[in-house]
């Protein structure tokens, strides 16, 4: 455990040596390791807690979803695990990438980690490229500066790139006005593939594109993870996307997990009554039960100012018991390796809490 | 009430620029919305139906075709579309977008009554209908809005608000662009579900344009399936989701992530460009059907690739716009 803030010049606790940085094929290891992490933003008006106690684990070969909605904290846990969080945010609790404890990492090291070791793909790719730089000269920057690739290398390496990602080598010439929306997307995904990390963030990868541009896109970053081995870590609103590309889902609110377990069982038979709510968000076509019968919740994710006390969800829950307002029910096994966090969840889950409560 | 409130006849829009090649987003579309159904345009992005909901709400011209609403052509003068505007409202996919920021959710609402001058012909006051409108939308009660700014609502509640500004005229039709794609999942539900009560208890009718598949199945009575400027398949929704006929909306299904047990059918490549819209059959370039044999196997693969298809006629109940033979069963 380690308290630092975000600011890059501040003082080093054990720098590793750079050395460390050989890529080890030490198995077991997870990519990506969070353990009690909270970070809370110092404003004018009190601080404000955006991530209250995750606990999130990425192996190898391994693709994990974060579901969750806008402040829900997904994006302030996605930003720290780079350090890359303003700097008015307090991060507590301990990160790993790669073994690394990214916290107390050296800058230089830090800097090595980055795009070396883990990569990220941001949402909304038109603004994250520079209009007036080619594409092509956009991919090679961080081989340039990152990767011990030798200068005369540099344009195989993009070329190479850029099948890996589907698109033809001379739209290295292009800039990104030329390209369409899942184009940009696939030279966002190339970039970040630039250094050969193991580890991938896509924070909202898909949310700007239409139904097939999203297939395909989504076709590519599994495809990649398969065939390359990484560790991805996927960020959406969407469950149903994270239904059909991930391993495993964690679902976040209002700055905690409070479900997770496998994809297709989170999606499928939610336990969690918010995991529930995202499920049915979007309709299984063809399910008579949801023609004319939009499934929605009441009221909005809460403010991480004035959270709600007991459960955070309970002001939205459907089927919230009275003690839910008092209560705030820990995590606790639904199932074997399925963590949910509901008084109404758990073996003994309804004694234990009652009698917590009272 | 007889025949269609909205009546959309050979429709073609075009865009062009000097020195550039002429863009069709609009390419001969028939279309016909009922009084009080929700019809779905779906398609991809570049498929042309945002041009055709801006082409209905008189914002773009038509190049050639026509479009009758309760039975009178779409008039092309200042004048006379001001009318027609009032009767014809438009909800965009961003309501953050939508509202002006230093202004009150009051004022919002009541610029499209002075504009149109609702008050003095009504005998209702204009904060009873700015009420009555924010009521619909589900924002209650409206008194504790009138005076808040878009920053100080959720984005569910700014939508509500740009739903409020369009009920306020007392609109037939809505249109209704990508209502809730910018919104929370958990959100999204609840718009959708306020969309369907204004057609139960207003009696509107919603014009809905969305790449959501999903959304269709929650809401659409009826959806028109869109591919470069056409439509492809055209029926209830039922019939065009549970029963897909076209390659194009086969595809289109198969690839919604919530579809696992289908397998996914993704389209290579980019839709292709409104300037050079393919011969034949315009979806042939990326037909599934071309590359897995069923067209060879039908023998129809000269006329997928040469053959243009005639337009889809809309008051045919289920109908595709495709050669192979098994998308023409009645």
């Amino acid at each position: 455990m380690s308290e630092t803030t975000s600011d890059p010049t501040a003082p080093v606790a054990s720098p590793a040596p750079a050395s460390d940085f050989v890529k080890s094929e030490k198995p077991r290891e997870p990519l990506l390791e969070i353990e009690g992490l909270e970070v809370s933003y110092r404003t004018a008006s009190g601080d404000i807690p955006a991530v209250r106690g995750v606990d999130l684990t990425v192996h190898t070969g391994e693709s994990v979803g974060l579901a969750g909605e806008s402040g829900c904290g997904k994006s302030t846990l996605a930003s720290t695990i780079l350090r890359l969080e303003p700097s008015n945010a307090t991060v507590r609790g301990g990160i790993r990438v790669c073994g690394k404890d990214v916290r107390t990492l050296g800058w230089s090291d830090l800097r090595a980690l980055r795009w070396g070791q883990a990569a990220m793909v941001f949402q909304g790719a038109l603004h994250s490229l520079n209009p007036v730089q080619r594409i092509g000269d956009q991919i090679a920057e961080p081989i340039r500066i990152h990767d011990s690739t030798p200068a005369k290398g540099i344009p195989a390496r993009v070329r190479e790139l850029l099948n890996q990602v589907g698109l033809p080598s001379d739209r290295a010439q292009a800039f990104p006005h030329q390209l369409s929306g899942g184009q940009r997307q696939r030279v966002m995904i190339a970039m970040a593939l630039a250094c050969r990390p193991e580890l991938i963030v896509a924070d909202e990868p898909t949310t700007a594109l239409d139904v097939m541009v999203q297939a395909q896109v989504l076709a590519l970053l599994t495809g990649l993870v398969e065939e390359l081995g990484l560790g991805l870590l996927m960020i959406t609103h969407d469950l149903s996307v994270l239904g059909s590309t991930c391993s495993r889902i964690a679902v976040m609110y209002a700055g905690r997990v409070v479900e997770e377990g496998p994809a297709d069982e989170v999606f499928e038979q939610p336990q969690h009554p918010y995991s529930a709510a995202l499920s049915a968000a979007f309709p299984r076509i063809g399910d008579p039960a949801a023609r004319y019968a939009p499934a929605g919740l009441p009221g909005d994710p809460p403010n991480p100012q004035e959270l709600p006390s007991g459960c955070t969800f309970h002001p939205r829950c459907p089927v919230a018991l009275a003690r839910c307002s008092e209560y705030d029910p820990p995590i606790r096994m639904a199932e074997p390796n399925r963590p949910v966090a509901c008084v109404l969840v758990g073996e003994d889950g309804r004694d234990r809490s009652a009698a917590q409560s009272s | 009430m007889t025949g269609p409130l909205l009546r959309v006849r050979d429709l073609t829009v075009e865009f062009g620029a000097r020195g550039k090649p002429i863009a069709r987003a609009v390419d001969g579309v028939d279309l016909d919305v009922d009084a009080r159904e929700v019809v779905a345009v779906v398609g991809e992005s570049g498929s042309g139906k945002t041009t055709l909901a801006r082409t209905v709400l008189g914002l773009e011209r038509p190049t050639s075709g026509t479009i009758e609403f309760d039975k009178s052509p779409l008039p092309t003068t200042v004048r006379g579309l001001r009318p027609y505007r009032r009767r014809v409202q438009l909800v965009l996919q961003d309501p953050t977008g939508s509202l002006n920021p230093r202004q009150t959710v009051y004022e919002s609402v009541a610029e499209g009554l002075r504009i149109h001058r609702m008050v003095t012909r009504s005998t209702d006051s204009e904060s009873e209908q700015v009420s009555r409108a924010l009521t619909h939308a589900g924002l209650r009660p409206p008194e504790n809005f009138f005076l808040r700014y878009p920053h100080e609502l959720s984005g569910g509640q700014r939508q509500r608000v740009v739903i409020a500004g369009a009920l306020a005229l007392q609109p037939e039709l809505l249109v209704a662009d990508e209502p809730v794609s910018s919104l929370d999942a958990s959100i999204r539900g609840e718009i959708l579900a306020l969309l369907l009560r204004l057609r139960d208890e207003l009696g509107l009718t919603v014009l809905v344009i969305t790449h959501d598949l999903g959304l269709a199945w929650n809401i659409a009575d009826r959806i028109a399936v869109m591919y470069l400027g056409r439509l492809v398949e055209y029926g209830t929704a039922e019939q065009v989701l549970s029963e897909p006929r076209h390659p194009y909306t086969q595809a289109l299904l198969s690839v919604v992530p919530e579809m696992h047990d289908l397998e996914p059918t993704v389209l290579t490549g980019e839709p292709p460009d409104a300037t050079r819209i393919p011969g034949g059959c315009r979806f042939h370039p990326r037909c599934p059907a071309l590359l897995d044999g069923r067209a060879q196997n039908a023998a129809i693969t000269e006329a997928c690739r040469a053959k243009p298809l005639p337009v889809i006629n809309t008051t045919e109940g289920h109908v595709s716009a495709c050669w192979l033979p098994e998308t023409h069963v009645r």
